[in-house]
């Protein structure tokens, strides 16, 4: 294990830093250093502090663990590896994501999951603990989003907007949805078993990693939102 | 060299501000270093800040601060306000040399009051005779131009990035109960000191992250009532607007949020106060131009208190902290953290959600 000290390092330096590091890092007073861990592949990192914005983007197998807050973008078209949050995240979490996985403990914030895809084995996993903000989801294109609503600031579990432009992959919300309102083009249904089953093992990774009882979060009603087929988004601001 | 008005502006930037709500002046320290971990937000065309308390000595006179072409232009303006005011003190404000900052004009500041005789001519109140002389000023007098003019208050703002532009006022030397920053990401820009935020019309200041696309709606209706928009870039029209809605018009800080960041109609309908639906409804339907569209962050600073507000779509980051008496505000987190490491209760507003602190009655 080496540590790093990022005080007075700018994200340029310190990601070299880590870069010429051949075992596990651990960094200390990490202060918004941006593109932390970008494109690794092989790396497992423990931050204490806040990292900057796109933080692990490109990330391709690496392990990344925030024992606190993190910016914006973070996972910004991840490819594979695992992003752990224990604290919150800013907005547009795992925009444009194709593979990996993000944990989150707390809240997210606006757009998180923006354009996520997928292809053949190639499915990402976003798992937020508490809340997100408006456009959940938004344009999201495949892989999955999963919100637990564990908030206890009893704010709604999801903003304004949720699942505008979604045409493909699904979200997944725990609890009461009343007052949250959905577009007309896509399809919002309780989980099915079928449903269930492909998430129970992110539940059961996400409880692991912040101790906490998965039973007990699956014994709830869970909510499912995927495109509708018959009803599809054609056109969202202008023709083309 | 172009400057600023001839060519058009988009920005990136980021914003920072610290308000003690129990009034305790702060050196301007905190503010510059908080700017420090968001340096790649700029590139060095613009850095400013606000403070609000750094005259109580001349608590009770208009301070305008001026950036003059040359001394024959300083002359012909000074003329101009003698004219219009009793000046008390003049000087020019101190600074530091610094490689950093080039090019820099003549900045001076006036303690002033407005000639009694000459407000009641007018037959106007005393801050829209200030408010028109400053706009006469950045219309007529070639060379000169107020970037400050309030009370008790001061904008300091340069072509550099914000901690160079810190250093370059000595801002460590001044004490205020607020700060508000911004460093500047101009893309089409040479950069210009005039241009550089925040854009300040009397007491109120603006700093700005984002990119106004209603901006040419915004200005020309601005410019029924006398503001005119001399610099093109979006951020002036907002402190206008603020300017017009709170000043003249009379609205509360909350109402001129739902004007400029109107929720969508959609949102309006699913409000289930049906006071507060026709309260929205209202706001967007009479100030219909003021809608501000496009990504924007924003800090107003006033005397006695701050707003912060994100553009409806939360086009652009914000979080807030607090910690005892004091309320943070930042582009990004890390800013906070430098000002305030161990903050606990930070949070991001949602779009269109003002934050508004205030200072204790008495205390500022």
């Amino acid at each position: 294990m080496e540590r790093i000290n990022a005080s007075g390092l700018d994200f340029k330096a310190l990601n070299e830093k880590l870069r010429q590091s051949e075992t596990d890092c651990a960094m200390e007073n990490c202060c918004g250093q941006r593109f932390l861990a970008a494109g690794m592949t092989d790396v497992r990192l423990t931050i204490d502090g806040v990292p900057g914005n796109a933080l692990g983007a490109y990330l391709n197998g690496a392990e990344i663990t925030v024992n606190g807050n993190a910016q914006d973008a973070v996972g910004d078209t991840m490819n594979a590896g695992r992003i752990v949050i224990r604290g919150s995240v800013g907005d547009a979490v795992g925009y444009a994501m194709r593979g990996g996985e993000i944990f989150v403990r707390q809240n997210a914030g606006y757009r998180a999951g923006i354009h996520m895809k997928a292809y053949r084995d190639k499915v990402p996993s976003l798992v937020i603990g508490g809340r997100t903000g408006s456009f959940l989801g938004e344009y999201q294109a495949g892989g999955r989003i999963v919100v637990l609503g564990l908030h206890t600031d009893g704010k709604p579990i999801v903003g304004n907007f949720p699942c505008t432009g979604l045409h493909g992959g699904k979200v997944y919300l725990r609890g009461d949805l009343r007052g949250v309102r959905f577009p007309p083009q896509v399809n919002v249904t309780p989980a099915s078993a079928e449903d269930l089953a492909e998430i129970e093992p992110l539940v059961q990774t996400f409880c692991a990693l912040f101790a906490l009882d998965a039973a007990a979060i699956l014994d709830a009603p869970f909510t499912v939102v995927t495109p509708d087929q018959e009803n599809p988004f054609r056109q969202m601001y202008v023709a083309n | 060299m172009k400057k600023e008005g001839q060519i058009r502006i988009p920005a990136g930037c980021a914003i920072a501000a610290v308000i003690s709500k129990e009034g305790n002046r702060m050196t301007g320290k905190a503010i510059i270093d908080a700017m420090r971990p968001m340096h790649a937000r700029s590139n060095g065309l613009g850095g400013g800040f606000a403070a609000y308390g750094i005259y109580p000595q001349y608590r009770d006179f208009y301070a305008f601060h001026l950036f003059f072409d040359s001394r024959t232009v300083r002359k012909e303006c000074e003329a101009f306000l003698k004219e219009r005011f009793e000046l008390v003190h003049a000087e020019s404000i101190p600074t530091r040399q610094t490689p950093a900052i080039t090019d820099a004009p003549k900045i001076w500041r006036y303690f002033a009051s407005p000639l009694q005789s000459a407000v009641a001519a007018m037959q106007v109140d005393e801050k829209e005779y200030v408010m028109r002389a400053v706009m006469e000023i950045n219309t007529k007098l070639s060379g000169s131009y107020v970037f400050s003019s309030g009370k008790n208050m001061g904008s300091f703002k340069a072509v550099g990035y914000p901690e160079d532009v810190g250093a370059f006022y000595r801002l460590e030397e001044y004490e205020g109960y607020c700060w508000t920053a911004h460093g500047r990401y101009p893309t089409n820009t040479p950069g210009w000191w005039g241009g550089a935020h925040p854009f300040s019309l009397l007491d109120y200041s603006v700093v700005h992250n984002g990119e106004i696309s209603s901006y040419d709606a915004n200005r020309r209706f601005m410019e029924m009532f006398g503001y005119k928009c001399t610099l093109q870039t979006d951020t002036e029209v907002i402190t206008y607007i603020l300017d017009y809605l709170v000043r003249r018009q009379g609205l509360t800080l909350q109402e001129a949020a739902a004007v400029i960041a109107a929720p969508f109609w959609s949102t309006i309908e699913a409000k289930k106060d049906a006071r507060e639906r026709e309260r929205a409804a209202f706001l967007r339907k009479v100030f219909p131009s003021l809608l501000i569209t496009g990504p924007f962050s924003i800090v107003l600073g006033f005397s006695g208190g701050l707003m912060a507000l994100n553009d409806r779509l939360k086009l652009r980051s914000m979080v807030v902290g607090e910690q005892d008496d004091k309320v943070y505000i930042a582009s990004e987190e890390a800013a906070i953290r430098v000002m305030a490491p161990d903050v606990q209760n930070v949070w991001a507003p949602a779009g269109g959600e003002p934050v508004i602190v205030r200072v204790k009655e008495g205390a500022y």
